[in-house]
């Protein structure tokens, strides 16, 4: 069924019942072209363009839970393309152009919108860097605009301009930055892969990876044994268990972010708003929420939830940013499972062993990432060869030190 | 959660500063091959449920090597490096 304003009319005419499960339940088949274990994001983007855009569709998609129960489904959803390094920003700005696509591509609403992120800066140096990540940003062929403080004022007057600590020199705006509805996107990548002939199978937990000389011959998993000639692992913050699987260790450490979401709001907040130096970011859901965030709780963990000095530090930036929003009550606070690499950079390549693909480190930026990387791990299944835009994702180059460490922060896990 | 100093006993979350996994307690000679270098510096097992890592107390300034759960986050000892080599 085609989703539109006609069908929404003709159901509601004739009782809804005609809305159908958005895909099918199969049971795994004994053999595949390929098999992708994880249904998060990067795991069904991935399997709906080898589909798409490479005709391959004798494809399984094997995920231990349900579809979107993982960090897609937990993350801020803030989408935008102002990376700085090169290898990066080519990367993202793919991305979004797909962004911009997605809903009339998908034929589902993701609620993708273009309300623009701000980010500020809070000294001379802080506005040079701005500056000059605003014109790498052009460069690329994407948009920025660098805003002083009264222009920044005039946008977003409830912040706080007299704090004495991070006064606002201005910020760096970015209109084609914002938001999308997290779930919607797994599910309309799921439900088109399933139209295209994907299997997509919940409760079915990868546990074994086959390896015969070097080669990938399938995998073993809680609902049997499953034969494939290529195999990708996209598992986000369990990338190093199941590459464990293969025999592999993996540049990777595990770390919690936190997230919170206030009680719905009237429209308060209409842009992303990014206080770097705060380590806090804030945007409001469509529902009314102001959701926000900051950084790591920083030391390695696989609890789907966070400590309270993490708390504490998020709250206290958020009334240094915008003392209104102590006015609002804090609904829930939740954390995901982040695949943080040493210089806080993804990796899309090929493994040592033949027909083993990876997919992983997307840190606590992998959704805007989701279509680019779905995009491009498809290409690289499908052809072997890396996509132009993703070549710098390479699993050895903290080997080789061709590294990508877009903060410039160095190459350590605890850094990013 | 809290940690274990073994100078200072039970101490709250915020004095310590993390490091990272116990691998940086098993630096490669200078002369190492480049390999055994990225498994120092990069390479991590990683592991869900058991683990050691390595800790600063702030406060004392002693480094730590705590064992604890990834996954409860039941902290079950704290170990001055140099007893923890
Ligand atoms: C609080 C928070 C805020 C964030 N905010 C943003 C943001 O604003 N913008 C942004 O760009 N990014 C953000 N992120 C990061 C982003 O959510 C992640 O980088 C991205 O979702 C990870 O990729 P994924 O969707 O494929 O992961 P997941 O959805 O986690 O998918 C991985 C899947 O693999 C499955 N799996 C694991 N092991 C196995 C196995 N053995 N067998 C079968 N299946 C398995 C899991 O169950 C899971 O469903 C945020 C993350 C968090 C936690
Ligand atoms: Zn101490």
């Amino acid at each position: 069924m085609r989703f539109n304003a006609w069908q929404i009319l003709k159901q509601g005419l004739s009782g809804n019942r005609g809305w159908h499960p958005h895909w099918r339940k199969p049971d795994p088949k004994p053999d595949y072209d390929a098999i992708i274990i994880g249904g998060g994001g990067h795991g069904l983007a991935t399997a709906y363009y080898l589909a798409k855009n490479h005709g391959l569709t004798n494809i399984a998609v094997l995920e231990k839970g349900y579809l979107g129960g993982g960090n897609i489904g937990r993350n801020t959803t803030i989408v935008r393309a102002n990376y700085f390094l090169p290898g990066n920003s080519e990367f993202y700005s793919h991305s979004l152009k797909l962004w911009e696509g997605l809903e009339a591509d998908l034929n589902y609403n993701v609620m993708h919108s273009q309300r623009g992120l701000i980010n500020l800066f809070h000294s001379d140096g802080q506005r040079d860097a701005f500056a000059r990540r605003g014109n790498a940003m052009l460069a690329q062929g994407d948009d920025a605009i660098l805003l002083g403080r009264e222009d920044v004022r005039k946008i977003l007057p409830y912040l706080d301009y007299d704090q004495a600590r991070f006064p606002i020199y201005g910020g760096l705006y970015h209109k084609r930055g914002g938001t999308a509805r997290h779930d919607a996107v797994a599910w309309g990548y799921a439900r088109g892969a399933d139209q295209r002939g994907v299997d997509l199978i919940e409760n079915c937990e990868v546990t074994g990876i086959s390896v015969d000389q070097g080669r990938v011959t399938g995998v073993t998993t809680t609902r049997g044994q499953i034969r494939a000639r290529k195999v990708a692992i996209v598992v986000a913050g369990r990338s190093s268990q199941v590459a464990a699987m293969a025999g592999l260790r993996l540049p990777i450490e595990s770390h919690i972010l936190q997230a919170f979401v206030t009680e719905g709001l009237k429209p308060v907040i209409d842009h992303v708003i990014s206080f770097g130096m705060g380590h806090f970011y804030i945007s409001q859901s469509d529902k009314g929420g102001l959701v926000f965030g900051g950084d790591l709780d920083f030391y390695a963990s696989y609890a789907a939830r966070g400590n309270l000095p993490g708390v504490e530090q998020v709250m206290e930036a958020g009334m240094a940013l915008m003392p209104m929003i102590g006015r609002a009550k804090l609904l829930r606070s939740w954390g995901g499972i982040m695949d943080m690499t040493p210089d806080g950079s993804p990796i899309i390549d090929r493994t040592p062993i033949d027909g083993l693909y990876l997919d992983a480190g997307w840190c606590y930026g992998g959704f805007k990432a989701v279509p680019a990387s779905g995009w491009c791990m498809a290409h690289l299944m499908a052809t072997d060869e890396p996509h132009p835009v993703a070549r710098r994702f390479r699993l050895d180059r903290f080997a080789t030190g061709d590294l990508l460490d877009e903060e410039g922060t160095g190459s350590q896990h605890n850094l990013h | 959660m809290r940690l274990i100093c073994p100078c200072c006993g039970w101490r709250d979350r915020r004095e310590f500063t993390y490091m990272g996994a116990d691998d940086y307690l098993h630096r490669p000679v200078p002369d190492a091959p480049p390999e055994a270098w990225d498994e120092y510096l990069h390479n991590r097992t990683n592991p869900a449920g058991a683990a050691r890592d390595l800790w600063y107390h702030d406060p004392c300034g002693t480094w730590v090597c705590i064992t604890r759960d990834t996954i409860t986050h039941a902290v079950t000892d704290g170990t001055r490096l140099e007893d923890a080599q």
